[in-house]
């Protein structure tokens, strides 16, 4: 039964934080599946549960509850040791390149530790060699090895996050924001070059980010948060030129485009974001929403899938008609 | 002096603004010109370093001396130069002619005083009124901006982001001002309160009939708000023009750059085409035109000489040494003819 091409399922995945007014639910009761050597892009709004996902997912925080299978295996059963031996088949970049990285190490000893920890290669001089290899391949000068992180600009550091993530030869990686902190001809650069590490080593990417432009160029699937919950999954495309959801048409609608034609109406969204602690069985997007209806605040909408792989969460998309 | 008949808001001429150290200067702007008309909105656009926060400081009089220098240049605010006031005459400028607001919203605000104290307070400092008016007067402006009056008596860390940047922006406008310099204001902001924020400052700016400065990396932007775009690299404004000669007859490499790093929207899978190389060290600056080092078309000269401006149009100059006033209207890099 098990789908060959199936890299990640994600089933009914939830985590509560314990805060003095009540449980937080940052991400409650979300399923997907990322097949091999694709990309799925992860977007929404600052708090919605984008990164808490993508670390649950790493068990960089424990899951409150649900499955994460990597590969047909359930990884949320994995004991301490067990899980540290699996997370080198599962990376993770980090979104600002300025703290992630350790100050008083080099860029040679940072790439280098996990080969160390994770005892890849034993030898220290092969170690190195290693090093120089990695660091060619996302693109390092290697005058920079004993260089420290301070004297580096964005790109560069986030290319070495990108070297440590790669060093263990991984098959999944989640990409927390990975170019958020940099200017857009940087940015491209970055993107180019995980562009070409996910062809060349055949890599599976989970890419989280806010920036809707860059989630359409990067991702075969997107997936759409609002409030902990998963609301529209579909493929890039689809998503970008059919949305359903109201709120994915008026984030859609909120990307200010660099042109000066085919330019949208925009779908300005009235009201703040209603708090994620206990939040009550309703649509948590019904205070924004302008096609609100009353059953939108007793009831709960169930993620469907309306059309082959497209998924939405709301009462105005009946089965039949779309 | 009747500062109705000036035409321009904002003027700024060569200015240089340099900062040193011990054993190094960094020149942060080398010969800036800027100009805002009366009533419209210019986009100040580039990358991190190339001088855009310095230029919105270097008006506000805000340039930390040391290590900060003013070398050369003028600034004219309603024509009055700006360059020669003493601090006690800036901080009667500051907050009534022209206002800044910056990135951060969170940090720009104080954690323990109400918000609405906090707008009466420029208020007070510059308009003789007592001190119920000004709390009338602020919580007009709280509701200009889309905030009910009631929450007042609150205090910043009551509110999200986007409404914390909105009580930024009625302690910007509280007292009118002629130019309100806006540093990067909705970067910190999500996409859907960021397309709010922006919508609110259009209409605001005018209402007032304020002229604004937009400090931003995103071209995006530019086009939703702007009405005049200037390209700052490397401190010096490297093509000017209005919003059709910026996006449509795209002329210097650096602004093709921009455009070209961006994803494109209609098209998935085309692959994206950086700039390469990383911007200069301003401590370190190439002779000659600054992007040579990066520049995909430089020549010799571009190592040796600066460029001097071409005019495709009244307001639209590039400078680049692949131009001279018969090929710039045509184009030479095949990017919007």
């Amino acid at each position: 039964m098990e789908d060959k091409r199936l890299m990640l399922q994600v089933k009914g995945l939830k985590k509560y934080f314990k805060t003095p007014k009540g449980m937080l639910h940052a991400v409650d009761d979300i399923s997907f599946d990322i097949l091999r050597g694709e990309t799925l892009g992860v977007v929404g709004e600052s708090g919605c549960g984008k990164s808490t996902t993508g670390r649950a997912i790493l068990r960089l925080i424990e899951p409150t509850a649900g499955k994460i299978i990597f590969e047909g295996e359930d990884i949320n059963k994995l004991k301490t040791k067990e899980m540290r031996k699996k997370r080198k088949e599962m990376q993770i970049i980090f979104q600002d390149p300025f703290s992630s990285l350790n100050p008083r190490m080099t860029i040679s000893e940072t790439i280098e530790e996990p080969l160390y920890l994770h005892k890849i290669i034993n030898n220290k001089r092969r170690r190195q060699d290693k090093v120089a290899e990695l660091m060619d391949t996302v693109g390092l000068s290697r005058r920079l090895y004993n260089s420290y992180p301070h004297e580096l600009d964005g790109g560069r550091r986030q290319r070495i996050g990108i070297a440590r993530a790669l060093a263990l030869n991984p098959k999944f990686i989640v990409c927390d924001e990975p170019v958020s902190a940099l200017d857009v001809s940087i940015q491209a650069q970055i993107l180019n070059l995980m562009k070409e590490l996910q062809i060349e080593f055949g890599l599976t990417y989970m890419f989280i980010t806010h920036d809707l432009s860059v989630v359409y160029h990067f991702s075969d699937d997107i997936a759409v948060m609002y409030l902990g919950q998963l609301i529209e999954k579909a493929s890039a495309d689809v998503l970008f030129t059919k949305p359903l959801h109201p709120y994915t048409k008026a984030l859609l609608s909120a990307i200010p485009i660099p042109s000066l034609h085919n330019r949208r109406g925009r779908i300005l969204l009235k009201g703040e974001i209603t708090s994620p602690i206990e939040p009550k069985p309703s649509c948590r997007f019904a205070n924004r929403c302008r096609y609100v209806m009353e059953k939108c605040y007793k009831n709960e909408p169930e993620l469907k899938e309306v059309e082959a792989n497209h998924f939405v969460s709301c009462f105005l998309v009946k089965d039949d008609n779309i | 002096m009747n500062t109705d008949k000036i035409e321009n808001t904002l003027e700024i001429k060569d200015l240089k603004v340099e900062y040193r150290t011990k054993n190094l200067s960094v020149k942060a702007l080398n010969g800036l010109n800027l100009k805002i008309k009366r009533g419209t909105t210019l986009g100040l656009v580039g990358e991190t370093g190339a001088g855009k926060t310095t230029t919105g400081l270097s008006i506000m009089g805000l340039i930390p001396v040391p290590p900060g220098k003013v070398i050369n240049g003028s600034i004219h605010l309603n024509g009055e130069e700006l360059l020669n006031k003493n601090e006690k005459q800036m901080r009667r400028i500051r907050g009534k002619k022209v206002s800044m607001i910056f990135q951060d919203p969170m940090t720009s605000l104080n954690p323990v005083i109400t918000i609405e104290d906090q707008i009466s307070e420029v208020i007070k400092t510059h308009e003789k009124t007592s001190s119920g008016e000004a709390k009338k007067k602020a919580c007009e402006m709280l509701e200009l901006v889309g905030i009910s009056s009631s929450r007042g008596k609150e205090y910043p860390h009551q509110f999200s982001g986007g409404m914390k940047q909105r009580v930024v922006i009625a302690i910007a406008l509280a007292c009118n001002p002629k130019l309100l310099i806006a540093d990067e204001p909705t970067t910190a902001l999500d996409v859907t309160i960021q397309a709010q924020v922006l919508e609110m400052m259009k209409e605001l700016r005018q209402k007032y009939e304020m002229s604004m400065l937009m400090i931003t990396h995103d071209l995006g932007i530019v086009a939703e708000v702007c009405d005049m775009v200037s390209i700052i690299y490397a401190g010096s404004i490297i093509e000017h023009g209005n919003l059709v000669d910026i996006f449509d007859k795209t002329r210097h490499p650096y602004t093709i750059g921009l455009f070209n790093s961006l994803p494109n929207m209609g098209d998935r899978t085309a692959k994206l085409k950086p700039i390469k190389g990383l911007m200069p060290d301003p401590s370190d600056l190439p002779k000659g035109c600054a992007f040579y080092p990066r520049c995909e078309y430089s020549m010799d000269i571009c190592a040796k000489e600066l460029p001097k401006a071409v005019y495709r149009n009244k307001e639209h100059f590039v400078c680049c040494h692949l131009y001279n006033s018969e090929n710039i209207s045509e184009g030479v890099l095949g990017f919007g003819r």
